[in-house]
């Protein structure tokens, strides 16, 4: 007998989480809990310059002050505060800083390897520099001579704020306030590190930059903190690949992208989140708290991209503020839920400039007993002549027992803009899958087409070489599940 | 080629087909005529393996083997190909990479490596040319925003390009304007040879005077009531099903 649709669903709905090691490192904690006193450790800790102990205490406090927020459409419990490390690092790492790929921990580079992105192999691959993220230090950052050489600046968080102060000072939490939201602020009081990019004037990227983050350390948020400016008519693409060990417990994620695309620059930036969503019984996870902002200036260009499978709860809304006059922002989503996943996820286009421009693509994928919410703003305000937005939010169904949603809220104060809607609700029916089958392909290779079609206008927005890897992760989370 | 001996399907408990018996030899092209509700498209989705469709009685043996033991893509695998009646849309998924899936399946079957995108390109260019189609028709997605005829053009094509055993043509001719019905027609007189079976299921005689069937069935109330040659649709053109009926 052949197995059934269902037999297969199930196989592949249970198929586990194939990056849930866990490497033994030596691991340098900050005394459990937050406080004020942790948050000079951390400052301490990573030697930063004066302005950062004044920017994290404010973040801090008003963190205290704030309530966790439970507005989504999802639940998860009150998080305890109290009983997370906000500071690790590997020890080899953090006594002593590696200068080159060959003072990497052997040990970490294993990590790496087994993520499938060798460093060396990274170097040699052309078009791709790596900035690897690994807990709270980045470890080690390639291409950089060839970058420098442009007056590029790729870097962890950490040495920029040791080597270009004035730079981060001057940008650092003005996309994103410290007090901007409860996980922004928490982020911004200790965050840890992260990636650091400056395009001067003019210059075009040649590379795509990448950063893997990774999460290892037990019981450990992780908080990486990302600012990417593009000084005036400058270019550059960013890609931005997440997985995590498989724990038992919950882990927290709160990062903080800002972008700044100053006058006719483009800021593309792309992410491959693959979280670990937690075991089919919705035990573990990560809970991806992330708050993704941009400033467009005239016209700039910030394109957002995001391919979300993993993260047992998502709550992110990559935006754009179209500051300047003719800025463009756009938003392409693909986010898969499955077993019990839950993704609140969108974006807000908030046109203030003159003839401003957004597009909104959200591709919503939901199975199991996931759920699934589209959750945009786009705001219009009163200075906006001619602003103009497009949005088309599709969901795809497979199974009864899953849930998709679309809140799209639209505030206009200018009355010659133009704002338009579109949402689809579909599922991948018994009638398509038997003309696949027809034609002699297997259902489980079947539905990886159907779904690759589906995601096809988002996907051919992501770097052709993470195109294939989205496929590749789109295909473990989904293939087959169809019921 | 394709035996079919006394079959009875039902459909969510009612019966469909009752006692159809049908021998389609290698190169032979049977047309399968009746009324609306003979249980014609029935036979069709049977054959091919769709979900939902009881077998009770009977069996179907294809060179042989019994076909009901297959899942649909072993059914392609081994030689059997459908032309729907109601061809579906995959947005997003290009004819190429359609076929591409669909060919190397086949291939991988058969122990083969796939296509390289030279010989794929290759196979389908010329295969879209048969069908007098564009070769841009090639990049865009299955059927999506084809148009009736376009859709049965493109069932053809595929048709081509998978080379199959047995062709089961699911009222391709509804929908088609003479002219588009010619280019399918000649389509495929060019596929016939005497290793290829074809089983045509049409409610009209049109298309039987451009593909000349070597065996005419009529099926009525799930069972084949008549069979004879080319000239026995012709007589049904003229005189209509109820006289025909009536004499059974």
């Amino acid at each position: 007998m052949q197995p059934t649709q269902d037999e297969v669903l199930t196989q592949h709905l249970t198929r586990e989480y194939e990056w849930g090691f866990e490497a033994d490192l030596d691991q340098e904690y900050a005394p459990k809990g937050l406080s004020e006193e942790i948050i000079e450790y951390i400052w301490a800790k990573k030697k930063e310059p004066p302005f950062m102990l004044d920017f994290r205490m404010r973040a801090y406090r008003a963190w205290r002050d704030m309530k966790e927020p439970h507005w989504l459409n999802g639940h998860y419990a009150p998080i305890d505060y109290q009983d997370a490390y906000y500071y690790a690092a590997p020890k080899s790492v953090a006594e002593n800083r590696p200068k080159s790929l060959e003072e990497v921990d052997p040990e970490i580079r294993r990590i790496f390897d087994r993520l499938g992105i060798p460093l060396e192999e990274q170097e040699i691959l052309a078009g791709v520099a790596v900035d690897a993220v690994l807990d709270s230090v980045s470890v080690a950052t390639t291409y950089k001579e060839r970058l420098a050489k442009m007056g590029i600046i790729f870097c962890a968080m950490s040495e920029a704020l040791e080597n270009y102060p004035d730079l981060v000072k001057k940008y650092l939490g003005t996309v994103v306030p410290y007090n901007d939201n409860f996980f922004a602020a928490l982020n911004s009081a200790v965050f840890s590190d992260g990636s650091f990019v400056y395009v001067p004037k003019g210059v075009r990227c040649p590379l795509e930059l990448s950063t893997y983050f990774r999460i290892n350390a037990r019981k450990t948020g992780q908080f990486e903190r990302t600012l990417i400016i593009a000084d005036e008519g400058a270019y550059v693409s960013y890609l931005e690949g997440c997985t995590a060990p498989r724990r038992s417990e919950h882990q927290l994620h709160a990062a903080v992208v800002e972008l700044v695309a100053l006058s006719g620059s483009y800021i593309k930036y792309s992410t491959v989140q693959n979280w670990y969503p937690g075991d089919t019984e919705g035990k573990g996870g990560v809970y991806n708290f992330v708050t993704k902002r941009g400033i467009a200036y005239e016209r700039a260009k910030i394109s957002w991209t995001q391919v979300e499978t993993g993260s047992a709860i998502t709550w992110k809304y990559p935006s754009v503020i179209l500051k300047g006059d003719d800025s463009v922002g756009e938003f392409y989503s693909v986010a898969v839920t499955n077993n019990y996943q839950q993704a609140d996820t969108g974006t807000k286009m908030i046109h203030i400039g003159k003839n401003t421009r957004s597009r909104i693509v959200s591709k919503g994928i939901s199975a199991g007993k996931s759920n699934n919410t589209y959750r945009g703003l786009v705001q219009v305000l009163s200075n906006a002549e001619n602003a103009r937005n497009f949005s088309q939010c599709d969901s795809l169904l497979i199974g009864s027992a899953c849930g998709a949603h679309t809140f799209p809220y639209v505030e206009v104060k200018n009355p010659t803009a133009v704002v338009e809607h579109e949402a689809t609700t579909s599922k991948i029916g018994e009638d398509i899958l038997f003309y696949c089958n027809q034609r002699g392909i297997p259902t489980q290779e079947a539905v990886e087409l159907i779904i690759n079609g589906y995601c096809q206008e988002v996907l051919a927005h992501l770097p052709l070489e993470f195109a294939v890897e989205a496929r590749k992760l789109l295909a473990i989370s989904l293939e087959g599940s169809v019921g | 080629m394709l035996t079919i001996r006394n079959l009875h399907v039902s459909v969510e408990g009612r019966g469909i087909l009752k006692g159809l018996t049908l021998e389609v030899r290698p190169g032979e092209v049977h047309a399968l005529m009746g009324p609306n509700g003979a249980g014609k498209s029935t036979l069709a989705a049977v054959l091919a393996g769709r979900e939902g469709y009881e077998v009770t009685e009977g069996e179907i043996l294809f060179e042989g083997q019994n076909l009901l033991e297959l899942s649909p893509e072993e059914r392609s695998h081994a030689g059997i190909f459908l032309a729907f009646q109601y061809p579906v849309e995959i947005p997003g998924v290009s004819m190429i990479q359609f076929l591409r899936a669909a060919l190397n399946a086949h291939r991988a079957a058969k122990g083969l490596d796939p296509l390289d995108t030279a010989e794929l390109m290759a196979l389908l260019k010329e295969k879209a040319a048969l069908l007098k189609l564009d070769p841009a028709f090639l990049s865009r997605s299955v059927n999506e925003g084809f148009s009736g005829g376009e859709r049965k053009r493109a069932e053809i094509f595929q048709m081509a390009v998978l080379g199959p055993k047995l062709c089961i043509l699911d009222e391709t001719d509804s929908g088609l304007d003479i002219d588009a019905l010619k280019v399918v027609s000649e389509a495929v007189n060019a596929l016939r040879s005497p290793a290829r079976s074809f089983l045509i299921i049409t409610h009209y005689y049109r298309i039987l005077q451009h593909i000349r069937p070597d065996v005419v069935h009529i099926l009525a109330d799930g069972r084949i009531v008549r069979s004879g040659g080319a000239e026995l649709a012709v007589e049904l053109e003229e005189k209509g099903y109820e006289p025909l009926l009536a004499a059974v």
